[in-house]
């Protein structure tokens, strides 16, 4: 976060783009709350599901897309956030300085593991994190008073406050906060992608050597970025933790950050439009199987993996198309266009 | 036995070759000359399958190879030895030789005949290909291309690194190859003095384009376009 | 009371184990250069297929051999189907394709047979030997273990390094373009060499089986101390691989004595970031340095 006051008082980031991200979170948060208002509870709780699998997708599309870095662990990065929060509340603490020090912890582990990351190549650095995401929810069961182990730990729904009347739903209130978290994931990611930091990044990314030719410190930015990323994702944990009040590490296993990886590759790495579609899939696709599932009278064992199988054949499917990504998919287009506008 | 009919690639967003035309006849050396990036080793990586072109057609033998597989292409009698020699560094010299001959083991040459015409070869037939000089490696690389008995011969700029003696030792190598075992040779070279000393023709490309195919007199004769193209 | 013999000789068995998982992701790297993510979860595949087999036949050895020929065809199709497309893309995208396969693998398993462990035969008794009056706990079948997967290496080795095939599998995997002159079917050296690797690894998860139960997730661990065992051992290493897994499944075969069981993998991840910082190209390195 220091990097980004730096970089706003030394003009990296325009006063322009800083009034269009203040726009852009005003008009989001405008339309959410229109949204909140109209949906009933169970949507509420969709809403605030979208919510925190945005602030994590968020977070890790601009790390793999912007930065070049792949991280199978984010999962474990969100389990951090969720415990955190749960601890905290636990010992006393109200839920918004809980969160705040929930996304805090992460990017104080963050730092670490980002300069450890920033060190390693793309299989290198993927089957690290894979390792962290196996390692870690093992954790929860050699603490078992603190983590309480395979049943995890609970706490009570946050309260509504007073002055939003009687008749305002605990989901509306989850779905509120959700989205608040996700807002600030979306103002600090806008802000970091279109300035001279997300250039340098994206420099970085594409030729290292040359970019630190160039003067720029291509590890240290690699690591601001793993670490801003794992603040987002620690969020979206603790978000996750205000929402559905309770955490198990079985939530967090390899899966999670698989199907987080879903998310950013079907809606674009490095995209934030992209991460929303993203969190849409994640949340709606689940429901939309549970469905027809329902509807084939599918039996348990199928249904339960039906979303992530889908994961699985997608994220194949959408490498196989595109075997640069879709970001180099989408600069292969333009050079195409461009080649044939040179050639009339 | 090597035809080149209007051959045209691209590499990435650049036309590396545009319309080149050039006939190879067996037992003789036709020597690509051209500065760098004037198209010479997308030429030779065209014709051997590792690059799709995108227009015109390469045939081998009346055979059109134009969009066949490397290792078909190969397999007709077709060898290319490309830039930087291309001997497998962690295989031995033995193993590189053996490779040479392995789809066609029954009229494959065995490395002792290529330890008779190279024998600095067969003192190091165990070692590792790394190990090798640049003269050595060289000779290894044009050894294990002739191991599969060829007809034709690519050679993309042998004589890249080598000191002046061995570069004229490996060139009348060529050159005796040409003649006694009548392949259909295509040399690319940057040197273009020694490449045309063993030629029979030369080919001179700039951009992509043949600017001129005669006889290696008339192009050593031509000062313009010694000067122009050929740098002395 | 955890005996420091028995924690080595536990450790020297799953050493074996991780080597065999060790040895097919460096065959998959030397080939084509990809770090088969999915490998567990192929392996996972290639061992339900031979507990189903055991079932209905009542032989383990047809059951052994039904993991073995899984595993050559799952390889063979693995490689044609999905990595062929992907082996001269960055390789970000094969990695993204690999763990695509792994969560279609580990789902299809829990659609299929649930997710409920189940019990899979050892080969020999699991009853540890009594040496001179004391009782150790290694049994015939971690001798077992550990012989099969001597002999598969051994196999391995013997087949690179002195037949035509291997002569074919190596050039393809040092220099592909180069061996592609020489007339080496590229493409089907790849298949090969992925089709020896998943073998590789359907020995592991039958070896494995019958002390970690059989369910979609319980092969993942041992992916992981592959993983870590290669990169230690050099990934373009064979020797290295085994070495790295032996040094491996001791140091967590002591870890999980001493500090407990939970931090295992907590343990794999600390050896796999010492590793890949104070060393990254492993025990025994090969490749040379990046040109610029």
């Amino acid at each position: 976060m220091s990097s980004l006051a730096a970089a706003v008082r030394t003009g990296h980031v325009g006063t322009s783009t800083l009034a269009r991200s203040l726009g852009l979170v005003f008009g989001v948060a405008l339309l959410l709350l229109l949204l909140s208002n109209w949906l009933g509870s169970y949507h509420e709780l969709q809403l605030a599901d979208g919510a925190y699998y945005f602030a994590a997708l968020a977070g890790l599309s601009v790390l793999i897309g912007l930065s070049g870095q792949i991280s199978l662990g984010h999962g474990a990065f969100m389990a951090v956030g969720a415990y955190a929060v749960m601890v905290l509340v636990g010992h006393g603490w109200a839920l918004l300085p809980a969160i705040c020090a929930a996304a805090a912890v992460c990017v104080v582990i963050g730092v670490p593991v980002g300069a450890a990351a920033s060190r390693l190549r793309g299989p290198y650095l993927a089957g690290a994190t894979l390792a962290f995401a196996v390692g870690l929810p093992a954790l929860a069961d050699r603490f078992p008073a603190t983590l309480g182990g395979e049943n995890g730990l609970t706490i009570n729904p946050p309260a509504v406050p007073a002055w939003l009347g009687a008749n305002f739903s605990l989901e509306e209130w989850q779905a509120w906060i959700a989205c608040a978290g996700a807002l600030v994931v979306l103002f600090v990611l806008y802000n970091l992608v279109h300035s001279g930091i997300g250039r340098s990044l994206r420099a970085g990314r594409d030729d290292e050597i040359a970019a630190s030719l160039c003067g720029l410190n291509v590890a240290r930015q690699q690591t601001a970025a793993f670490t801003i990323s794992a603040g987002c994702a620690g969020l979206g944990g603790g978000l996750y933790a205000a929402v559905l009040n309770l955490a198990t590490p079985s939530a967090f296993s390899v899966t999670l950050s698989l199907s987080l990886l879903t998310g950013v590759v079907v809606g674009g790495l490095g995209s934030l439009a992209g991460a929303a579609w993203g969190a849409a899939l994640l949340v709606l696709l689940p429901t939309w199987t549970t469905s027809l599932a329902g509807s084939l009278s599918l039996n348990t064992n199928v249904q339960g993996n039906l979303p992530f199988a889908i994961y699985g054949v997608v994220l194949i499917a959408v490498m196989l198309a595109w075997p640069t990504g879709i970001h180099g998919g989408l600069r292969a287009a333009a050079r195409f266009v461009s080649t044939r506008r040179r050639r009339r | 036995m090597l035809r080149l009919d209007g051959l045209t690639t691209d590499y990435g967003a650049v036309r590396a070759l545009v319309g080149v035309s050039i006939s190879v006849e067996p037992g003789s050396v036709t020597a690509v000359l051209g500065a760098n990036g004037a198209g010479k080793t997308t030429l030779l990586r065209t014709i051997s399958g590792l690059v799709r072109p995108a227009a015109g057609t390469v045939s081998f033998e009346g055979l059109d190879i134009t969009r066949a597989r490397v290792e078909d292409i190969v397999r007709r009698g077709l060898a290319h030895v490309p830039e930087g020699r291309g001997v497998i560094g962690e295989l031995t010299v033995e193993e590189n030789l053996r490779l040479g001959g392995l789809h066609n083991r029954a009229t494959a040459a065995k490395p002792a005949e290529i330890y008779a015409m190279f024998p600095r070869l067969e003192d190091r037939r165990t070692q590792p290909a790394t190990r090798l000089s640049g003269g050595e490696r060289q000779m290894l690389s044009i050894g294990r291309a002739l191991v599969a008995r060829p007809k034709a011969l690519l050679l993309d700029e042998p004589s890249l690194g080598l000191a002046p003696r061995i570069v004229a030792q490996i060139m009348s190598l060529i050159r005796h190859f040409a003649d006694s075992l009548g392949l259909a040779v295509l040399l690319v070279e940057q040197n273009a003095a020694s490449a045309l000393s063993i030629a029979h023709r030369g080919v001179v490309l700039n951009l992509g384009r043949v600017v001129a195919d005669q006889s290696p007199e008339r192009l050593l004769g031509d000062e313009q376009l010694r000067h122009h193209y050929l740098g002395f | 009371m955890t005996n420091f013999i028995d924690l080595t000789l536990s450790g020297v068995t799953s050493g074996a184990v991780y080597a065999a998982v060790a040895l097919a992701l460096v065959l998959i790297w030397r080939a084509t250069r990809i770090i088969n993510f999915a490998q567990g979860a192929m392996l996972m595949l290639t061992t339900y297929i031979a507990s189903a087999v055991i079932t209905s036949t009542g032989s383990y050895v047809i059951g052994f051999g039904a993991a073995l020929a899984s595993g050559l065809l799952l390889g063979a199709l693995v490689e044609r189907v999905l990595i062929r497309p992907v082996e001269n893309a960055p390789e970000l995208t094969a990695v993204i394709v690999a763990l695509g396969l792994y969560t279609v693998l580990i789902s299809l398993a829990g659609m299929v047979w649930g997710a409920t462990p189940r019990a899979f035969p050892p080969a020999f008794s699991i009853r540890g030997y009594d040496i001179g009056g004391t009782h150790v706990l290694f049994a015939p079948n971690d001798t077992f273990i550990v012989l099969v997967v001597v002999a598969i290496a051994g196999i391995l080795a013997l087949l690179f390094r002195f037949t035509s095939l291997g002569l074919q599998l190596r050039a393809a995997a040092f220099n592909s373009e180069v061996a592609q002159l020489l007339g080496v079917r590229v493409g089907r050296m790849f298949t090969v060499g992925w089709a020896l690797a998943a073998l590789t690894g359907a020995v592991a998860g039958v070896l494995v089986a019958p002390s970690v139960f059989l369910a979609p997730n319980n092969f993942d661990p041992i992916m992981i101390s592959g993983f870590v065992a290669a990169v230690l051992g050099g990934l373009d290493s064979p020797p290295g691989a085994v070495v790295g897994a032996m040094l491996l499944g001791l140091a967590l075969s002591y870890v999980g004595g001493y500090a407990g069981t939970a931090l295992v993998p907590i343990a794999a991840l600390v050896v796999l970031v010492v590793v890949l910082m104070v060393r990254p190209t492993g025990l025994f390195p090969t490749t040379s340095e990046r040109r610029v």
